[in-house]
């Protein structure tokens, strides 16, 4: 654990007798009362996750003469000032490297949120393709960041920053102060619910923290809420749905890629389209209470035609659900499926996504 | 009727020749929220030490073993809706099954309460 990072809110969970785990080389907290118990909480109330291990870049130069234009699957000088988007850092075979969020701040200013994991690799790859890499800065260590999401959030925003917090539709984000020092206030998250990522200083996100926790409606909730509320959405997550052998194609994630422009990996993805994904995504739901995990085998007609990447029991739908890669032939709606590991086999069929519709995202 | 424990955490009681078996509080904090109980089924035999039933939990699954020989006569069907009660009572109303047939000279080979605890200590 000694080699393991941690955020400044550490001392925050320990207090609040957290289960601390390593999660992408930092020491998170799992879970506080318990996973159900926050996920439920974040779905009708609002919960607030430390998100302080998360990598945050800051570019500023000339989005074209540097080259940042070509790095994405989408467009940075398309996005206008004071929105966000979401997609790919790709290699030359179109495998991701990292799925992430561009924010753009002004004409010449992003910020770009990568996965904790990845942080160190996603510099040096995005640096290497920029013809001046002085332009993006590492700001991860002096950045803190909180996520407070859920039904009730928008009104516990408004009643401690103001009616500003009104203006942020879905994906924009202001710029504001928040305990006296610059913030960015974003209507983002994972979670399908109504929601807030609030970026400021790391030495201001203990005074946030708890300042929100005094409202009593919002409650702490750990990276196994967090991994459950994603998965109902479908959302893929990096590492299990998404990896350096997996396209943004393969992963049903196209919608994020934009064909229309140059980006580092677009050749292969041009191959892929032509020839055809060898594998699909699929969402399955299992008949009975029981999980599938990442890593179990998929079965369609007594054959194996893939495997599940990210698999957990709904605490909403009161069944397991899960995502994973097969074979096209066996992607369709309505497919019956068998999920086998070891002696363990339940029964699935493929369904839309979002498992849970429920959610107040677009309030 | 004292308990008796296994090293992987199981429990069971022998009263009038039957044997209840569940897993232990301990076992059923460490798993956290339990989501799901594979009930073995009546009539099956099992050798102490075999694989009876699986548990699940949001965070892992889990088999659960035998702690002493003998035939299912009884599950807990509430199980079946209710797995939290696991959580709730793992060492009362959250049992897994009853078993007839037992010897009881195997529960030599488990822990009593106390040893138990100290072996928890250990860990």
């Amino acid at each position: 654990m000694e080699d393991l990072k941690s955020t400044p809110l550490r001392a925050a969970h320990e207090g609040l007798k957290a289960l601390m785990a390593p999660f992408g080389g930092w020491l998170m907290p799992i879970q506080y009362a318990g996973i159900i118990a926050e996920h439920r909480w974040c779905r009708e109330k609002a919960a607030l996750f430390d998100i302080c291990h998360m990598g945050e870049f800051l570019y500023k130069g000339d989005i074209v003469a540097d080259g940042l234009e070509g790095v994405f699957t989408f467009s940075v000088k398309g996005i206008p000032v004071g929105r966000s988007r979401y997609g790919f850092l790709l290699n030359e075979d179109g495998g991701v490297i990292d799925d992430l969020i561009v924010f753009r701040l002004a004409e010449d200013e992003a910020m770009i949120v990568v996965n904790a994991a990845t942080t160190e690799n996603d510099l040096s790859v995005i640096r290497s393709r920029l013809k001046n890499p002085a332009v993006l800065t590492d700001i991860s260590s002096r950045t803190g960041k909180v996520d407070l999401q859920g039904p009730l959030s928008r009104e516990i925003m408004v009643r401690h920053f103001g009616p500003q917090i009104l203006d942020i539709p879905f994906f924009k984000f202001i710029r504001t102060r928040i305990l006296d020092v610059d913030a960015i206030v974003s209507r983002t998250g994972y979670t399908g619910e109504l929601g807030y990522e609030i970026f400021l200083s790391a030495d201001k996100v203990a005074r946030l923290w708890e300042l929100l926790l005094e409202e009593p409606d919002v409650s702490p909730a750990g990276l196994g809420a967090r991994d459950l509320l994603r998965l109902e959405m479908g959302y893929s997550l990096y590492g299990s749905d998404l990896d350096e052998g997996i396209t943004p194609l393969t992963a049903g994630l196209s919608t994020f890629v934009n064909m229309e422009k140059e980006f580092v990996g677009k050749g292969a993805l041009q191959r892929e389209l032509a020839q055809g994904s060898p594998l699909a995504k699929v969402a399955f739901r299992v008949d009975s209470r029981r999980a599938p995990r990442h890593h179990y085998e998929i079965l369609h007609e007594g054959e194996k035609v893939g495997s599940v990447t990210s698999g957990a029991f709904s605490p909403m739908l009161s069944c397991g659900i899960g995502l994973g890669l097969v074979k096209p032939s066996a992607a369709a709606l309505g497919t019956r499926l068998v999920i086998r590991h070891e002696r363990v086999e339940m029964e699935a069929e493929v369904v839309e996504l979002p498992f849970y519709t429920g959610g107040s995202l677009r309030a | 009727m004292a308990k008796f424990f296994t090293k992987e955490h199981e429990w069971v009681e022998v009263a009038g020749g039957q044997a209840t078996v569940g897993i232990s509080e301990h076992a059923a904090h460490e798993l956290g929220d339990i989501t799901y109980v594979e009930l073995p089924k009546i009539g099956r035999s099992v050798k102490q030490f075999d694989t009876l039933a699986g548990i699940e939990s949001v965070k892992a699954a889990s088999d659960i073993y035998a702690p002493i020989s003998g035939k299912v006569v009884e599950v807990n069907q509430a199980l079946d809706e209710a797995p939290e009660l696991v959580n709730q009572g793992a060492e009362a109303q959250g049992w897994i099954c009853r078993l007839e047939g037992v010897d009881e000279g195997e529960l030599a080979s488990l822990m009593d309460a106390e040893t138990y605890r100290t072996y928890l200590r250990g860990l």
